[in-house]
């Protein structure tokens, strides 16, 4: 599937998230952490750290990555690959930008709920 | 046996060098009484240039303390000039009536700046550039900003241009010559030299002969006008066009004197008992301004002082300018000629300028610019005459190119021979500095410096000194001195730090462009550190950034194990009440918080909130009067109190009251780590005061101040600061060592690491001995609370951040289909 197929829902707007910032999306789930870098991009990725469960929107943004709060895990917010020594992965729904809004692929959505 | 008077006149580097390799020898020999026309004790006067470019204090360079004098018996008299020397009764008297007699005599006058002769030269405003009351004129000047005119584009009025230019003045520098440093560099060198001053602002003008130094009519500088008529405009004018032996007083008492005072090979002068020492000498018609044929002297006299039969043969010399961002180094004589031949390498768009002169197949001479790794090889090739007819292909690329060595720097360290010269201030080999390692069992860089002197002046070797420790020590080796603030940049904590303030840089991107950071947005290990550096820094003008901040002090409270935080409201000096008990009792039905628990800082906590109450919590806690613990902060935590002398029978002095005063005062402030405070009512010390980052034992006679104590990961015992009377001085005092802490701690170092570090006896002198200093800490500590004490929960009950605090949006996944 591609982007230009895929259902996409709006959770508000770009400028209710923090530049090198992050804020939750609560879902059936699990929440969501959506991220928006220096640059105005944004990311979305499960909001629980492989590790120990650390809620990854709580981390400190740098670049495309985030550092979990709870043991400074570090993952890629484009692949949620973790980096550096440890090993894991969290899901990641795709994300994008449009007049302003802050949109969520549903169907990446609706995979984590089934 | 009585001891022999060893009379010192001048307390410059030279003598305090002298003095070192003296007691080195023997401790006992003499009774040594030093005479200072200045009024302080011995410092580094190399660096005064980072001194006036503000990257460093007169404190971070200093290499004798009063301390110093007191532990080794040394009499120092400040303020003390010599004016006559009585060669039979052998007594020298001071200016101000201090007479001492001497069995052998040092005379190390030093020298003066040379004054040219122009009309207006003894205006207010201009000034020399030659010791720190120099220095702290030029800093005076600079805060009124305008225009400094430098005369003189040798190396010292350079170092003055861009210290000024970095002080925030417009900056001019007049050279007669047409190149910059011509006595140490080619036209070629000189030129690149200039275009970089240039490029920093400075307006360079050479060919420029002063004519007449301007009065603005009240006896200041108003400009300086030149030969061909130009005025330029100035508010000083800093002349730094040479120095002069200062001879005077040897003169005056019939000593053999010419340009220098002349010494012979043993640097005796015509006077058996009386010995010559540093700028002041002329040794085989060679006078010496810089510091390595000094500090060689220094070593013959006093082995000569001591019976030996040490000669001066004259020395060798090279040069480094110390202005940050120039590399540049030049040694021997360079001047063309037709027995001569030259090596030259100049790559522009890197700025690289490389040449060597060669006589006979031998290095005569060396210019480099732009990249000077390769300048003690040459030099050590220079100095020992070695024919380099089998390198001469690929000489000039350095010595990594030589023999197929490899490219790896602690390699070519380790193919340098052991007398090769690493540190050229100090003179020491590397045979030396390996030695030391080994016999000595020496890690760290700062054990290095203060057995071998290697990198201790300048410090411009210190690459070199640390690969040579790499290459000695292998894995051993762990640099702690220079182990980067994280994988984002190769510069240490204490460099960020210097260059924040050096560079005023005032926000995190500008520190990342500035100091080149190797990441576009840093990492979780720089940022918060960053951030914290520039909130201490610059209080009233940094805006926090939240976003480099951990989650605890982004949230205002402790995040735990399953994503929940924890709350902990300030109970001052470990007081309570009814009132508030009965708050806090409300608070954890209403909200349902499973856990709540007395911590170790004598308050309440209360554990399991979920993030979505928390300004609610905030909020009922509030109307109690309750404000932020900080309990989750890098900076003040707890104050942990006795009952003192309310109620303990042994209670001496008003331990809680204090205790609340101080945490009162100090609530609010950032600091590099946690900072937890105790004070304890009497020596029975029920609060613990003695293993907490600052604490106070209260005795009858007054407040006994401790720090550097832990009580964690590690366990040590305070060290005692002082004693002090009054409760208002223990609030001054303990004030003061925060602030000293929070401008030089390393982020996350706690305050026993950071005193370890940079000494406990310098920590003692700065806040107990000296007054200005320690009040000028609580001077700044005072100024950064007016923007610091203000309580985070009722600022976010308020409103601010809101969206910490709630789900941007609540999907169900049906509806998504």
């Amino acid at each position: 599937m591609n982007a230009e197929t895929r259902n996409w829902v709006a959770i508000g707007d770009l400028a209710d998230i923090p530049r090198e910032g992050a804020r939750v999306v609560k879902t059936d789930a699990g929440c969501v952490a959506v991220f928006r870098t220096v640059h105005d991009e944004v990311y979305a990725i499960d909001d629980r750290c492989p590790h120990k469960g650390g809620p990854l929107s709580q981390g400190i943004v740098h670049g495309t990555s985030v550092t979990c709060p709870l043991h400074n895990w570090v993952f890629d917010l484009a692949t949620g690959l973790a980096k550096g020594a440890d090993e894991g992965s969290v899901a990641v729904t795709a994300a994008k930008v449009e007049g302003g809004k802050v949109l969520l692929a549903a169907d990446d959505l609706a995979r984590r709920a089934g | 046996m009585t001891k022999q008077k060893l009379v010192i006149v001048g307390n410059g580097m030279a003598p305090g060098r002298m003095l070192e390799y003296l007691f080195d020898k023997d401790k006992d020999a003499y009774d040594v009484t030093i005479f200072n026309a200045e009024p302080r004790v011995n410092y580094n006067r190399l660096m005064l240039s980072p001194v006036l470019s503000g990257e460093k204090t007169y404190e971070d360079i200093i290499t004798h303390g009063d301390d110093w004098y007191a532990e080794n018996g040394v009499t120092l008299h400040k303020s003390a000039r010599i004016s006559e020397i009585d060669r039979d009764a052998k007594t020298v008297t001071s200016e101000n009536g201090i007479t001492a007699s001497y069995d052998k005599l040092v005379i190390a006058t030093g020298s003066n700046p040379f004054i040219i002769p122009l009309p207006g030269k003894d205006l207010d405003g201009v000034l020399t550039y030659r010791d720190l009351d120099d220095v702290d004129k030029m800093l005076d000047a600079a805060k009124g900003g305008g225009r400094a005119v430098v005369i003189g584009g040798g190396l010292l009025g350079l170092e003055a241009a861009a210290g000024l230019k970095m002080q925030g003045m417009d900056v001019t520098v007049l050279h007669l010559m047409p190149t910059l440093m011509e006595r140490q560099l080619d036209p070629a060198a000189g030129f690149l030299l200039e275009e970089e001053f240039k490029r920093r602002g400075i307006d360079v003008l050479t060919k420029a002969d002063s004519h007449e130094i301007v009065d603005d009519g009240t006896g200041k500088v108003k400009a300086i006008r030149l030969d061909d008529g130009t005025e330029i405009e100035a508010s000083i004018v800093v002349m730094a066009v040479g120095i002069r032996p200062s001879a005077d007083l040897a003169k005056s008492v019939g000593l053999d004197v010419n340009r220098g005072i002349l010494v012979g090979n043993d640097l005796r002068t015509s006077d058996e008992d009386i010995f010559a020492l540093g700028e002041c000498v002329e040794h085989r018609g060679m006078c010496y301004g810089l510091v390595a044929p000094l500090y060689e002297m220094a070593e013959v006299i006093a082995d000569n002082l001591l019976e030996g039969a040490s000669e001066y043969t004259g020395s060798v010399t090279a040069t480094k300018l110390k202005v940050t961002g120039v590399d540049l180094y030049s040694a021997g004589d360079f001047a063309e000629g037709d027995d001569r031949e030259e090596i030259v390498l100049r790559d522009a768009s890197a700025g690289v300028y490389k040449r060597l002169v060669l006589k006979g197949n031998r290095i005569i001479g060396a210019v480099l610019y732009g990249e000077t790794a390769d300048g003690p090889w040459f030099f050590d090739l220079l100095k020992k005459e070695t024919d380099v007819s089998e390198m001469r292909e690929t000489l000039i690329f350095g010595q990594a190119y030589q023999g197929g060595a490899p490219l790896d720097p602690t390699v070519a360290v380790a193919a340098l021979p052991d007398d090769a010269e690493i540190c050229g201030c100090n003179g020491v080999c590397k045979g030396k500095i390996v030695t030391a390692i080994k016999d000595k069992g020496l890690t760290t860089l700062d054990d290095v410096r203060a057995h071998t002197k290697a990198s201790a002046s300048c410090g411009t070797c210190t690459g070199l000194v640390e690969q040579l420790m790499q290459s000695t020590l292998g894995d051993a080796y762990n640099p702690a001195a220079v182990t980067p603030m994280c994988g984002c940049t190769p510069l240490g904590h204490d460099e960020v730090r210097r260059l924040i303030r050096s560079k005023e840089l005032k926000s995190i991107p500008a520190v990342m462009q500035e100091l080149e950071w190797g990441s576009s947005g840093g990492c979780a290990k720089c940022r918060p550190a960053l951030n914290y550096y520039l909130v201490s820094d610059w209080p009233s003008e940094y805006a926090d950034d939240y976003q480099s901040r951990f989650i605890n002090e982004r949230v205002h409270a402790n995040i735990q194990k399953d994503g929940t935080y924890s709350v902990v409201p300030r109970m001052w000096g470990g007081v309570t009440s009814s009132k508030e008990l009965r708050a806090i009792a409300d608070v954890v039905d209403k909200f349902d918080i499973p856990t709540v628990k007395c911590t170790g800082g004598q308050r309440i906590d209360m554990l399991g909130i979920k993030k979505e109450d928390l300004p609610a919590v905030w909020a009922d806690l509030g109307k109690a009067g309750f404000v932020s613990g900080q309990a989750y902060a890098k900076g003040l935590r707890t104050v942990k109190t006795c009952v003192g002398s309310d109620w303990c029978r042994f209670g001496t002095q008003d331990s809680t009251g204090l205790g609340i005063r101080l945490e009162k005062f100090m609530w609010g402030s950032w600091t590099p780590a946690k900072l937890k405070l105790a004070v304890s009512g009497c020596p029975r010390n029920c609060a613990e005061a003695t293993c907490k980052d600052i604490g106070i034992v209260c005795v009858d006679s007054g407040y006994e101040i401790h720090f550097a104590g832990a009580a964690g990961l590690d366990i040590k015992g305070t060290e005692i600061l002082g004693l002090v009377k009054t409760e208002d001085e223990a609030l001054e005092h303990v004030v003061a060592l925060t602030q000293m802490y929070r401008e030089q701690g390393h982020y996350l170092e706690r305050i026993y690491k950071w005193a370890k570090r940079v000494g406990h006896d310098e920590v003692r002198s700065q806040i107990m001995n000296d007054v200005d200093r320690r009040k000028a800490y609580f001077d700044r500590f005072v100024f950064s609370q007016k923007f610091a004490q203000v309580d985070p929960w009722s600022e976010r009950v308020s409103g601010k951040d809101k969206h910490e605090f709630k789900p941007m949006a609540v999907l169900q996944t049906e509806a998504a289909e």
